[in-house]
């Protein structure tokens, strides 16, 4: 995963709450068995409507997506951060995340920060006030500004340091093997297991 | 269940003890918990990018022996033994296939009498077991808290994780009681409690939370209806969803194929006795709900947190006093052509979809029969019955359900997930209304278009029958309610 430390680019305002992730990728876009390719699936039903925001010509290249509470919610598909990726995102900002789209996020490089209501609002009006404007979010700082606005987001530490990093969970896991064996040596013989095939 | 103040003196909740017991390391410094994870469960949607990272980094699956697959999302419910028509569909379950057969993980495939949603399998084999961690590529994991176990959806990066470490790095979650106490009115089950509970905290009420579900109505509901609880748990936003194991759970365990036998059943009851939240443990948050009072609920929006009362009307968007609130009303009675002030009684449907990982178990197909049994569907209305496994469809074949399915004039199906989400061909129209038994009314969820009433399976019956979202109270033959879904055993 590549570091992540500061992004520039346009944002996009997105006035919905509760953007569920069937709206972000709906599941008939989930056959696929690759990771990549999801770029025309993402918001494929609300983009059908020539005035939704990213159809707009100002909003062409958006890298900071800024939406209502509680994004992301619903299913555990990571195809909707594979989407916002493929598409061209790299961060997004809302008051509230779903949890597993949240930490789906990390995992790929894109930033979910959590900002508060009036901050989305003060957001949607200076990006709508100049559409098109360049927003710069600065992991490091926590900071997301556009023109004169500076606002502060929260992101757990633990995320930040690995985005900053660009670091691979599996491999931090596993430099702790020795005490998931460990872990392993003390399993009660009654907890249940798949194989054999009784 | 902040993970400072968490010391074996001090009296635990359920979710706290289970998580304790599965601390492979602790976390410092802000650094998460090593978790481990005690039952894996794959599915074909969200598996293959997961295999393909291991092969990619030439790592082993650790542990094929915790690891268990079956086919659901995509798999047809008609003809299932003609090859897949939808070639992405069948890409995807090949894939599956040679992925478990390389890596070593047992599948049960379309055909075999194992086969179903993911979350009815485990169960029903009874490898879903108190006290465990159970993961999978599916928000709605939650279901197998109903046995007390802590379970939840991962993503793909999670599963492939798991796949190759068996455990998670995880903050410990928060916790909160949702205690139901009282009894359910004959015709009110289950899936009111959670529809009611969901409208009760909004889909964001249960966000960094493990909700126990508690109560003397929650002791009361079979482990069908404990189920259908904890399946929605995420559709509050929460992760999890538990409920303390006890004797009703031991019942349905005991005997069944990965279940403990002899001295290990006594061991693993002697355990399982231990896990319930002590007297004095703190919950970091609390909601009560009547049972009393409750009526068959039903969703009028397009998130499972607008529903109402099924004798209330369609909202007005005015009366929400939050800004945010008001605008999603909005647009929801757009999206479902619906007019403020219509009782909701009064709406029609176009289909009813009696099925999915919520409600899709021998009970509630039982529930949905007896209320169906001697009358026939409303003309113009599309019924489909699609059972949550192969196992439970012959269960219900052998009681007589299928027959009185289709004498009513109902389509029975073969088992997955289907119009749940519409991954196969069992779609909506676009523009369609659907009274469903399902979990998410979100915008297109079950087809392009298609518009989602999430009701339980005596009003999905009820509506079957009279055309318009109905409840069983509204049948003439309702008197005789006996068998309800979810309801007391």
């Amino acid at each position: 995963m590549e570091k992540f430390t500061t992004v520039t680019g346009v944002a996009a305002p997105l006035r919905r709450s509760n953007v569920d992730t069937d709206q972000i990728i709906p599941a008939v876009f989930l056959k696929r068995v690759t990771k990549t390719g999801f770029e025309d699936a993402l918001f494929h039903g609300w983009r059908q409507d020539p005035e939704f925001v990213l159809n707009k010509p100002e909003f062409q290249g958006a890298r900071i997506l800024v939406a209502g509470a509680d994004f992301g919610t619903g299913s555990s598909r990571e195809h909707a951060v594979w989407a916002l990726r493929d598409f061209g995102f790299d961060v997004v900002l809302s008051p509230r995340f779903g949890d597993i789209f949240r930490g789906n996020s990390g995992k790929q490089g894109l930033l979910a920060a959590a900002i508060t209501e009036d901050e989305v609002e003060a957001l949607w009006a200076a990006i709508e006030a100049n559409p098109g404007t360049e927003m710069t979010v600065d992991l490091v700082a926590r900071t997301a500004t556009i023109g004169d606005l500076q606002v502060s987001f929260e992101v757990d530490d633990y995320t930040r340091w690995r985005l900053l990093e660009g670091l691979d969970d599996i491999g931090l896991t596993l430099r702790d093997e020795a005490l998931i064996s460990e872990f392993e040596a003390t399993r009660e013989s009654w907890r249940p297991q798949t194989l054999p095939v009784k | 269940m902040t993970s400072e103040s968490r010391t074996a003196a001090r009296p635990r909740t359920l979710a706290e003890k289970v998580w304790d017991a599965h601390l492979v390391k602790k976390g410092e410094d802000g650094t998460p918990d090593l978790i481990y994870i005690d039952l894996h469960l794959v599915h074909e949607v969200t598996s293959p990018q997961a295999f393909d990272g291991l092969r990619l980094a030439g790592r082993p699956l650790r542990r094929p022996d915790l690891t268990i697959a079956t086919e659901d999302h995509n798999t047809p419910t008609l003809a299932i033994d003609k090859p897949i028509a939808d070639l992405t569909s069948r890409t995807q379950i090949e894939t599956l296939r040679r992925n478990c057969e390389e890596f070593g993980v047992r599948l049960h495939s379309l055909g075999d009498i194992e086969q179903g949603i993911v979350h009815v399998v485990g169960p029903q084999l009874g490898l879903t077991q108190p006290g465990i961690t159970v993961v999978c590529g599916d928000s709605h994991t939650s279901t197998h808290g109903a046995f007390g176990a802590m379970a939840f959806g991962i993503g793909t990066s999670e599963v492939e994780h798991v796949m190759a470490t068996q455990t998670l790095p995880l903050k410990p979650f928060k916790t909160m009681a949702i205690t139901v106490e009282g009894t359910l009115r004959p015709g009110v089950t289950a899936k009111d409690i959670i529809l009611a509970v969901i409208t009760k905290i909004g889909t964001g009420g249960g966000q960094g939370y493990v909700l126990e579900y508690r109560g003397s109505a929650i002791r009361a509901l079979s482990m069908d209806g404990r189920m259908t609880i904890c399946n929605m748990s995420i559709e509050a936003g929460a992760r999890a969803g538990m409920v303390a194991p006890d004797a009703t759970t031991y019942e349905y365990l005991k005997g069944r194929a990965h279940a403990p036998e002899g001295q290990d059943w006594d061991d693993a009851v002697a355990y399982w006795d231990t896990l319930a939240t002590d007297e004095g443990a703190a919950f970091d948050a609390e909601v009560t709900i009547d049972a009393d009072t409750l009526e068959p609920f039903v969703t009028w929006g397009t998130n499972p947190g607008q529903g109402a009362s099924l004798s209330d009307s369609v909202p007005n968007p005015n009366d929400f006093a939050d800004a945010n609130e008001r605008a999603a009303a909005e647009r929801a009675l757009e999206y479902m052509d619906l007019t403020a002030g219509t009782p909701l009684k009064e709406v029609a449907v176009d289909a009813v979809f009696m099925g999915s990982c919520t409600n899709s178990r021998i009970e509630d197909l039982r529930a949905f029969a007896s209320i169906i049994q001697g009358q026939k569907k409303a003309d113009g209305v599309r019924v489909m019955v699609v059972p949550g496994s192969a196992r439970v469809r012959i269960e219900a074949e052998a009681e007589g359900l299928d027959k009185i399915i289709t004498d009513f004039g109902a389509e029975w199906r073969f088992a997955g997930c289907s119009m749940c989400l519409g991954m196969n061909p069992d779609q909506l129209a676009p523009g369609e209304r659907c009274a469903s038994t399902s979990n998410r009314n979100f915008e297109g969820r079950q087809g392009k278009g298609g518009r989602t009433h999430l009701v339980s399976p005596l009003v999905a019956a009820a509506t079957a029958i009279r055309g318009t979202l109905s409840s069983p109270w509204d049948l003439e033959h309702s008197s005789d309610l006996t068998v309800t879904s979810g309801e007391a055993k």
